[in-house]
């Protein structure tokens, strides 16, 4: 039974259908904007809870059960605790034993620690994930094994939908650092502080049932709290929710490759020269090797300058704290700290402040901290000629990351991406970028080692830059020497059969990836 | 017949850009290719397609070719196919094109501020080293390459001069010493190297036997352009002997000092001062000087120490040394910068080159600043220091005006 489907605006077939629910194709950047109310969750009262305000039940088991898990729900989690969460896995461990089938899965985003829930993606525990996919997971789902289809939202689509109703969460299991037995959570404390979980409001306030689950119960009330315990339906104390060196790097370094470090210094000289780069700046850079060389130039340029930065956005590193301790940042609004350095900032600099991803990202609300930034500094796996950005396939077909805040980031006033010219006889820049995740019209330049290409729609940035020695090429140019030493790429084959839809901030479907053709 | 199966390149976890081929010969059964590469989707169909016309060119019928590739650029991987083969026939050359841009040539009175070392047998470092704007790039054949991966590197080497794209840095070789160094100038002379760098020079017959394998190549290739040399002196033998060096021949453009070997030859551990070769290093300065050549400095080589880098170079330049080797392409710019004019040095050549124009337009055959006569070289010299102070953007273009425009 074939899905129909259409042509959207940014010319990407997509189905009107997914999972079984009706979808919005992508009409433009900007274009849709729907009218209608938020979804809401069931209305509790006091009276169902304890008087005394104690919620903490036995096992994680207890709490799923009471919660009344059962088959087709769909389970949310965050991944506040990266690559050392002990918990989300055990949520599928539990259902798996209970017999319980066709779970969708929810989570802020997946790491390598989640690739044991391919045997209850084997199994029929889950039916599908919707969230990003790395390694093996992005391989499984690639290759058709998933029995749903995947559908990828970035940090700010993902509260969109679950605001919007396009995902109604049946259970947000929610780990925290420390937590109090009425429910009230944060993301420092404890042996498995990860800083700050600005990823977990949005869950607590829509899902209609909430546990929270920690190794670390403090006296009521946990306070500074990021998660308030009038959402929480239940608290689960356990001796460790997660394995401290995986979830913070120790510390965060910049790259060492000499040519990673040349695309930093030229991305630092275009910001100076093209006057992007001012007193008073707000902007915001990743937690990659590159991102980090070009905070340290741009940290050296605004204390020569004497400027300083009005505020910047998490996640944060130590690079950015010393930027904040130094005095050439006021303030960093945080929705997840990347390093211990950070954490410990978190505990200590009052100009440093949670800041959840809800506020900060969502394109349904009231206006976000995305537009406000001045500079953004973001990567990418292809970028086609027309501008346009892939972050969640490689060329050769398979999904491997997930968008993470990107989308949301391209509302920001220069979006700058840094990028080698090719890894590893991989180009990056190509003819037409294999799957589609941000509109060629949301990014404005492209640094890559062997030249600068600017967005031609943005006519200031190109005369700001006019007679100031920096390389200046077009993304055809650039794209034809890839050519020229990699040699021109052929294309991957793939099969009718769609295996993740794209979403776009606004919820509709800007494209989706095919079921990779495998002999 | 001898063994049959050779195995050449490299792979691993840890290899990026490079690929291990096994070639079996057989006597049956036509060519078979078993390829396990990064890039298989996007370059699987023409890493079999140059796999089968390599095959043809060596009149090779019946082979399995196991590729193990982890996204070696082509003229990598008919690099690693021709070294596979060479160790099982004797063979033609397989020489991928010739680019455009490598074709330049060099002149004896360059700078050579930053030279930068790439191992010869290390692809993934090659491809961006042109990027880094050093004044030199070195493909190194002898100390960073395995006595047993020589034949390998020679290939490549060869094939990286024919197809990377330097950006105008001087295209130089370090060769190995004896008998496997003229073979190396055998297989990369004919690829249009700017400079050769001799080993563990101790004497000036070893020049002349490098220059001579040249000339003899450089006739029978037909090759106009000049190919200069860079002797390294690395022992106490090798200080003793530099002058007559640096004049062994024309080509002789500048003399390299080697430290960790030199310091070896003494006993001595080498030390960040520097005062156990400071005999050395003056010596081989006034050496170069009398010869009328660059000298120039060893390498530093702790990486990450930026600051003693900065200051190695100046020690280095205040000797009278004139450039210096780099181990990592981060080493360059503070490389470039240290031996670049100073306000000072560019406020003198000004003077010397303004000096020198009036003297001109007058049709004075002497040129003086104040009281002072003025030979030629200085000339010659304050107009580099000029050049290189305007490339640098330490001067405008257009000085002159400015310059009698201030009323100097």
């Amino acid at each position: 039974m074939a899905i129909r489907t259409v042509i959207n605006a940014a010319g990407r077939q997509v189905p009107l259908e997914i999972n079984g629910q009706r979808v919005i194709p992508f009409r433009g950047v900007g274009k849709h904007l729907p009218d209608g109310r938020k979804y809401a969750p069931p209305i509790p009262s006091c009276i169902s809870y304890p008087a005394d305000g104690n919620k903490v039940v036995e096992s994680l088991e207890e709490a799923l059960v009471k919660c009344g898990i059962r088959n087709g729900m769909t389970i949310s989690t965050h991944h506040h605790l990266r690559d050392g969460d002990l918990i989300s896995n055990r949520i599928f461990d539990i259902a798996s034993a209970l017999g319980i089938r066709d779970l969708v899965w929810l989570p802020s985003a997946s790491f390598p620690c989640n690739d044991p829930v391919i045997k209850y993606l084997e199994d029929g525990t889950i039916n599908r994930i919707e969230g990003s996919m790395n390694g093996p997971l992005g391989r499984f789902v690639s290759e058709g094994k998933m029995k749903g289809t995947a559908v990828l939202r970035s940090h700010g689509g993902r509260v969109q939908a679950i605001q919007d109703g396009e995902v109604k969460i049946d259970i947000a299991v929610l780990v925290a650092p420390s937590a109090d037995y009425f429910g009230n959570a944060r993301g420092t404390g404890g042996n498995s502080s990860c800083g700050v979980i600005g990823y977990a409001k949005t869950d607590s306030m829509y899902a209609s049932k909430v546990i929270v689950v920690t190794d670390n119960l403090v006296d009521m009330p946990c306070f500074p709290m990021e998660i308030e315990g009038n959402y929480v339906d239940y608290v689960v104390v356990v001796d460790k929710i997660g394995i401290p060196e995986k979830i913070i790097s120790g510390t965060t370094e910049i790259t060492r490759s000499p040519d990673r470090l040349l695309i930093a210094e030229l991305t630092a000289s275009f910001l100076e020269r093209s006057g992007i780069l001012k007193d008073g700046v707000t902007m915001q850079a990743g937690a990659g090797g590159t991102s980090l060389a070009i905070a340290v130039f741009v940290h050296d340029i605004m204390k020569k300058k004497g400027w300083k930065s009005k505020f910047g956005f998490g996640g944060s590193t130590k690079y950015m704290v010393k930027m904040l301790e130094e005095g050439q940042m006021d303030y960093i609004l945080d929705a997840q700290a990347f390093d211990l350095d950070a954490v410990r900032s978190i505990e200590k600099n009052p100009g440093h402040i949670p800041y959840p991803v809800f506020n900060a990202y969502n394109y349904h609300s009231k206006g976000n901290l995305t537009s406000m930034m001045d500079i953004m500094i973001l990567g990418a796996t292809e970028i086609d000629i027309e501008f346009n950005g892939n972050v969640v396939t490689h060329s050769d077909g398979y999904l491997l990351h997930g968008i993470g805040g990107w989308q949301n980031c391209l509302q920001a006033r220069n979006v700058i991406l840094p990028v080698p010219l090719f890894r590893d006889r991989i180009p990056v820049i190509v003819d037409r970028v294999t799957t589609l995740c941000g509109p060629g019209e949301l990014i404005d330049v492209i640094i890559t080692e062997r030249g600068i290409a600017i967005n031609p729609l943005r006519k200031d940035l190109i005369k700001s830059v006019k007679g100031s020695g920096l390389p200046l090429r077009t993304l055809k140019e650039l794209k034809d020497e890839a050519e020229k030493i990699c040699g021109k790429p052929e294309k991957p084959e793939f099969d009718d059969r769609i295996v993740a839809a794209i979403k776009w901030i606004d919820g509709t479907v800007i494209d989706v990836v095919r079921k990779i053709h495998t002999e | 017949m001898g063994k049959k199966i050779a195995v050449t390149g490299y792979s691993g976890p840890k290899v990026r850009s490079d690929c291990e081929v096994t070639l079996e010969l057989r006597i049956k059964g036509g060519i078979t290719i078993d390829l396990t590469s990064k890039v298989r989707v996007l370059y699987g169909e023409s890493i079999k397609t140059l796999c089968r016309e390599m095959m043809d060119f060596f009149r090779i019928r019946h082979a399995k070719i196991t590729i193990n590739d982890t996204g070696a650029l082509p003229f990598v991987i008919a690099a690693r196919i021709e070294a596979a083969v060479n160790m099982l026939q004797v063979t033609e050359e397989y020489l991928p094109e010739m680019i455009r841009e490598n074709t330049y040539s060099t002149t004896k009175d360059r700078f050579r501020f930053s030279r930068l070392y790439l191992p010869g047998n290390s692809p993934g470092l090659m491809i961006n080293a042109g990027l880094h704007s050093s004044d030199g790039i070195i493909l190194d054949l002898e100390d960073s390459v395995a006595p047993v991966k020589k034949d390998e590197a020679r290939i490549l080497v060869r094939n990286a001069l024919r197809q990377i794209d330097f950006r105008g840095a001087e295209r130089m070789v370090r060769i190995n010493q004896g008998e496997e160094g003229i073979r190396d100038l055998r297989s990369v002379i004919p690829h249009n190297v700017n400079m050769i760098l001799i080993p563990k020079c101790e004497s000036r017959e070893q020049v002349v036997k490098v220059n001579n394998e040249i000339g003899t190549i450089r006739k029978k290739y037909k090759i106009k352009d000049q190919v200069l040399l860079m002797p390294i002196i690395e022992s106490a033998l090798g200080i003793e002997n530099s002058f007559e060096i640096a004049k062994a021949s024309e080509n002789v453009a500048s003399l390299a000092i080697g430290l960790e070997d030199y310091t070896a030859d003494l006993g001595v551990p080498r030390t960040i001062e520097g005062k156990e070769s400071f005999y050395a290093r003056t010596r081989l300065i006034s050496a170069a000087k009398a010869a009328g050549i660059q000298p120039v400095d060893s390498v530093f080589s702790d990486v990450l120490d930026m600051e003693g880098l900065r200051q190695s170079v100046q020690n280095s330049k205040a000797l009278g040394f004139e450039g210096m080797g780099c181990i990592h392409p981060r080493q360059i710019a503070i490389i470039n910068a240290g031996f670049t004019p100073d306000t000072q040095e560019i406020e003198k050549s000004k003077k010397i080159v303004i000096a020198y124009d009036e003297a001109l337009k007058q049709g004075l055959g002497v040129v003086a600043l104040g009281s002072k006569m003025i030979d030629m070289p200085v000339v010659t010299r304050a107009r580099k220091t000029i050049t290189l102070a305007v490339r640098t953007g330490k001067l405008p273009a257009d000085w002159k005006n400015e310059f009698i425009a201030s009323g100097n």
